[in-house]
């Protein structure tokens, strides 16, 4: 998605100036894509030269100026709309990379990555619950009723991503358990611990 | 140090063997743990690392090889098997992993059992029973019969039981299990919310979703305590609905 896209969904609900676009568009992302107010007026300004947005005349000359979606517009957020969020290259995984060059490197004691992992993703993932917990969401208003429920799927996003990423470090660690089995992995310290158990034949699978 | 609250909870060096010889398994080794009043610990850790093992030493369920459970300052082992029967029943709530419903009995009639072996008279036991089906959304299922309820309502069934009345320790074995995510959370806001009135709590969950409700979280690995966490990361300053610093 680019800013350009949320600005247009956000003008579906009627004209709208280039600072209310900006906050409530940092509003939606709970923060987490702020803008400063020169990119919301650069992005107004190509939205207008490329036909999708028009500046509305107001009746007091001095209100600042209010944009609204064109036909051309409209259908570009339709089309929007109509196709999914393209997954293409995944993102470079911080994470990842550093167990798949630790489950690489001899000597490093894999599971207490692991842990200190855990750790780490769990008190993050309580910080979240703890902010969905307390409400301290944004409230329902009258020009804006859905507020609190983008608010909460926002977090409810980061909640499952932290999830996601334990479920996937529980993974690593029965994975780890099994290689030490099968073929006493040097990675692993049940490894270290029992080396003649790790490398008996029939402990395998 | 000298204000800090008896913990509702406290294991000492609690360790339990099962069999001997080439079937020993130590399912749990010299644990300590305690949980205040208003706590809620979460208990995480693979399939056979001592998760049940330990909330059944907690309840009082099994009997430790070595080391020693405290319930509010009194010593399980020290204790009758009728008063720690009568322990049991009064001050904990205990949630099965496999539900453990008496099939011949109604959801309302599996909720009031602990008060009525209690001696409750069930002109007070019906109030009680009625509250805690209807916090788990199910009063409407009061008089089926757990062969007559979906596998997540008997688990909110287990539940409702294990809150009823007046409980101070609540152990809960994947309490979430047969849930789906939405209710899964209800159920632990309940928890939390009986945690928040005073109870002490322990929390057997796979799912960290669920863990992170608690206070701390303690991991177990080949019955040992692996990690343990607590406290916060402060992200919530990082993520916010008012961009403008308090619209
Ligand atoms: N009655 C028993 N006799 C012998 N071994 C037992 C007994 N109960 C449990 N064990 C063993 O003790 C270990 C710990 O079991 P426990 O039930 O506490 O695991 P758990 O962490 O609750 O696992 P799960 O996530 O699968 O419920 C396992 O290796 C199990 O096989
Ligand atoms: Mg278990």
């Amino acid at each position: 998605m680019s800013v350009r896209q949320g600005f247009l969904a956000l003008l579906s609900h009627g004209p709208k100036h280039g600072y209310q676009l900006r906050a409530e568009f940092e509003a939606r992302s709970g923060g987490t894509w702020p803008l400063n107010i020169g990119q919301a007026y650069t992005t107004l300004g190509r939205l207008e030269r490329d036909g999708l947005i028009a500046s509305v005349h107001d009746d007091d000359p001095e209100a600042p100026e209010r944009y609204a979606l064109t036909d051309a517009g409209r259908t570009e957020v339709e089309s929007w709309w109509n196709s999914p969020v393209k997954r293409g290259a995944p993102a470079r995984d911080e994470l990842a990379l550093k167990l798949a060059l630790a489950v690489t490197t001899p000597g490093v004691d894999v599971r207490a990555v692991v842990d200190a992992q855990r750790a780490e993703t769990l008190r993050g993932l309580q910080d979240y619950t703890r902010l969905k917990r307390s409400g301290r969401g944004r409230e329902a208003t009258e020009e804006d009723p859905n507020a609190d429920l983008a608010w909460d799927l926002v977090l409810d996003a980061l909640v499952f991503s932290a999830q996601a990423e334990m479920q996937w470090l529980d993974h690593v660690e029965s994975r780890l358990a099994r290689a030490s089995r099968t073929r006493g992995g040097a990675s692993a310290p049940a490894a270290t611990r029992a080396p003649e158990a790790a490398r008996r034949p029939e402990a395998s699978r | 140090m000298t204000d800090a609250p008896t913990p509702q909870l406290s294991l000492r060096g609690l360790t339990r063997v099962y069999g001997e010889g080439p079937t020993r398994v130590d399912a749990l080794t010299d644990i300590d743990l305690d949980v205040a009043p208003g706590e809620l610990v979460a208990v995480m850790g693979p399939s056979g690392s001592g998760k049940t093992t330990l909330l059944n030493l907690a309840g009082g369920l099994d009997t430790p090889t070595r080391g020693s459970v405290l319930v509010d300052g009194d010593a399980l082992e020290a204790l009758t098997a009728r008063q720690r029967a009568a322990l049991r029943r009064r001050r904990i709530g205990y949630v099965f992993q496999d539900f453990n419903l008496i099939p011949s009995l109604t959801a309302a009639e599996n909720v009031s059992l602990p008060l009525e072996l209690d001696g409750l008279p069930p002109r007070e036991a019906r109030p009680l029973t009625t509250a805690a089906l209807d916090d788990v959304g199910l009063s409407d299922r009061a008089d089926r019969f757990p062969e007559q309820l979906s596998g997540g309502q008997r688990q909110r069934v287990a539940i409702a039981r294990a809150l009823v009345g007046p409980r101070r320790l609540i152990l809960a074995d994947e309490p979430t299990g047969a849930l789906d995510s939405t209710t899964g959370e209800d159920v632990v806001a309940l928890l939390r919310d009986r945690v928040d009135q005073g109870a002490a709590g322990l929390l057997v969950t796979h799912d960290s979703r669920y863990a992170a409700w608690a206070d701390r979280t303690v991991f177990l690995r080949d019955g040992r305590v692996a990690t343990s966490t607590g406290g916060r990361l402060g992200l919530e300053a990082l993520i916010t609905a008012d961009t403008e610093g308090g619209v």
